[in-house]
């Protein structure tokens, strides 16, 4: 079976700057796989490059076998990806619907478009609670969330999740990590960078653990949850 | 009493005529972040639209509007030629290029039309009075008012429900997400250009019927008014353009019919004055743009 996602020799800079430096990441459909590693390891660039944002050095980004490692961003969303950007980065101007309906933006045909935003509002009660109130006034596990439900408002068969426990309360962070386990439940496949280690191992099936722009470990989830495992490259020798 | 209404009916007509101009400055700032200084150009270029119409013998209803899109072909064009090469280059590239622009505009005006200021046909019905309520009030006036009207209601019509209006508000906000969601940077960048063609196209009309000629600098003292407007309201926001039109045209409309005979030769730099102070009180202007509250935090 081809991997949903596939990245090879994956490497990205900001002009000398060597953020990833190669590396070779699958993802199979169904899958939670989560990107781990200390600050500065390169999740966010992977993220970014496989999204469009950042342009790829080197090397290749293949989604069910096509390839768009140089598609701009705004045609990732019809190729059946999105990203949820680390640090939220919700529309503060715009309401809560607005915001939903811009994930949306490449739908054109209503109903369908209804159809998304009744699935987020029942993933999200609280969204739809609030959706006439601009995202700014929300608290950050509510941008969070909003965040999140943005991203599937294009129905992608892959969701990018870029650290969405970030910042957020102990009992919020908990809530997150049950919806990204129930998103699999409903078919979308994930990758979850994450810092909070314990959290992301729990729900993922497999991750890799990146250091200084490299994989330098991984396995399934149970293996890299065994003890000591990961506690080098947080610890910064590795 | 009634002069101080009559004042204010002056201060409405030119503050919105400012107020359009500085939404067209404001609506290309908080999507590229360029000071578009070629903005006056798009003016000039409807004004001249206006006089070759009124030579050939087109109706003031017809020559109007046709001002009014060349300016929106304009803007666009602009952005393809001129804009689109240096989008992602710094803040001062785009402005610099924006005086080129600005600067290239006028000469070709000076050698291909003329010079010298030229004698624009305005329909006479502009140029008389009615009475509303012991009101004598110019017709130009009332014309630029409601016109000033309908296109704010328009615009904030069309950005706070349209799709297109509210993905603009989104790239102005934070563009790269906006890509992210599908939305073309080219599609809103030009859109946001043909917006602020039409309101210089209306602005111009307005300008125009005031004044009833046109001549190759028309553009850059209004321009120049609407980007002082601009920053007063808070650079990129579009209720601050608005706003900071209208307070900008009320200062310099109580100034000129206030000011004693002898301070009168003082009443621009009083104006600026007026509005510096403004600032120091606000200095991200009256109504700030989003993005430079977030970021703050
Ligand atoms: N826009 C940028 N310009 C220059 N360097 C950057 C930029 N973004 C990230 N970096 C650098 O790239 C490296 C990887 O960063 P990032 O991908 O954000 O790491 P992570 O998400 O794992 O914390 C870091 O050394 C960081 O300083
Ligand atoms: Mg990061």
């Amino acid at each position: 079976m081809t991997p949903l996602l596939k990245l090879q020799n994956f490497k990205l800079r900001y002009g000398a700057v060597q953020a990833v430096r190669g590396i070779d990441i699958e993802i199979r459909k169904g899958e939670i796989v989560a990107l781990l590693g200390a600050n500065g390891a390169g999740k966010s660039s992977t993220m970014k490059g496989i999204a469009g944002l950042e342009p790829v050095a080197e090397g290749r980004v293949l989604f069910d076998g096509r390839d768009i490692t140089d598609l701009p961003p705004e045609e990732i969303p019809s190729a059946g990806l999105t990203l949820s950007p680390e640090g939220r980065r919700v529309f503060g101007t715009l309401t809560v619907a607005d915001n939903l309906r811009m994930g949306a933006y490449t739908i054109t045909d209503k109903a369908a478009i209804e159809t998304a935003l009744r699935r987020v509002f029942d993933l999200f009660p609280i969204l739809e609670e609030r959706q006439g109130q601009y995202a700014g006034t929300l608290s950050g596990g509510q941008q969070q969330m909003l965040a999140i439900g943005r991203a599937l408002m294009c129905n992608p068969r892959l969701l990018l999740l870029d650290e969405p426990s970030l910042g957020l309360a102990p009992l919020i962070v908990e809530q997150v990590f049950a919806l990204i386990s129930t998103l699999r439940d409903q078919g979308v496949t994930i990758l979850l960078v994450e810092q909070n280690v314990a959290g992301a191992l729990a729900i993922a099936d497999r991750a890799y653990l990146m250091a200084s722009g490299r994989i330098i470990r991984e396995g399934s989830a149970a293996e890299m949850r065994s003890a000591g495992a990961m506690a080098d490259s947080y610890l910064g020798g590795h | 009493m009634d002069l101080i209404l009559q004042q204010t009916v002056n201060a409405i007509a030119l503050g919105g005529t400012y107020a359009l101009l500085a939404l067209g400055l404001a609506v290309v700032f908080s999507i590229m972040g360029l000071i578009n200084f070629a903005h006056g150009e798009l003016m000039t270029i409807a004004g001249y639209v206006l006089m070759y119409c009124g030579l050939a013998g087109v109706p003031f209803v017809i020559g109007a509007p046709l001002a009014v899109i060349a300016a929106m072909l304009a803007a666009v064009a602009m952005e393809r030629i001129a804009f689109r090469p240096v989008r992602n280059s710094s803040g001062a590239t785009m402005l610099v290029t924006s005086f080129a622009v600005a600067m290239i505009l006028q000469v070709l005006f000076q050698n291909l039309i003329s010079a010298r200021s030229q004698a624009v046909v305005i329909p006479d019905f502009l140029g008389q009075s009615i009475v509303i309520g012991g009101l004598v009030i110019g017709v130009n006036k009332l014309f630029a008012i409601v016109a000033t009207l309908v296109m704010l209601v328009l615009l904030e019509t069309f950005m706070s429900r349209q799709k297109h209006g509210i993905a603009m508000r989104a790239a102005a906000e934070d563009f790269a997400i906006a890509r992210l969601m599908g939305i073309r940077a080219n599609t809103v960048i030009s859109a946001a250009f043909a917006l602020s063609g039409l309101l210089a196209g209306v602005a111009a009309v307005l300008w125009v019927s005031q004044r009833a000629s046109v001549d190759p600098l028309m553009g850059f003292t209004p321009v120049l008014k609407a980007f002082i407007a601009a920053i007063l309201g808070g650079l990129g926001s579009l209720r601050g353009a608005v706003a900071g039109g209208f307070v900008l045209g009320f200062v310099e409309v109580f100034l000129a019919a206030f000011l004693p005979a002898e301070w009168q030769e003082f009443r621009e730099p009083i104006g600026l004055s007026l509005v510096v102070l403004m600032l120091v009180v606000r200095p991200n202007g009256l109504i700030p743009a989003a993005t430079l509250q977030a970021q703050k935090v």
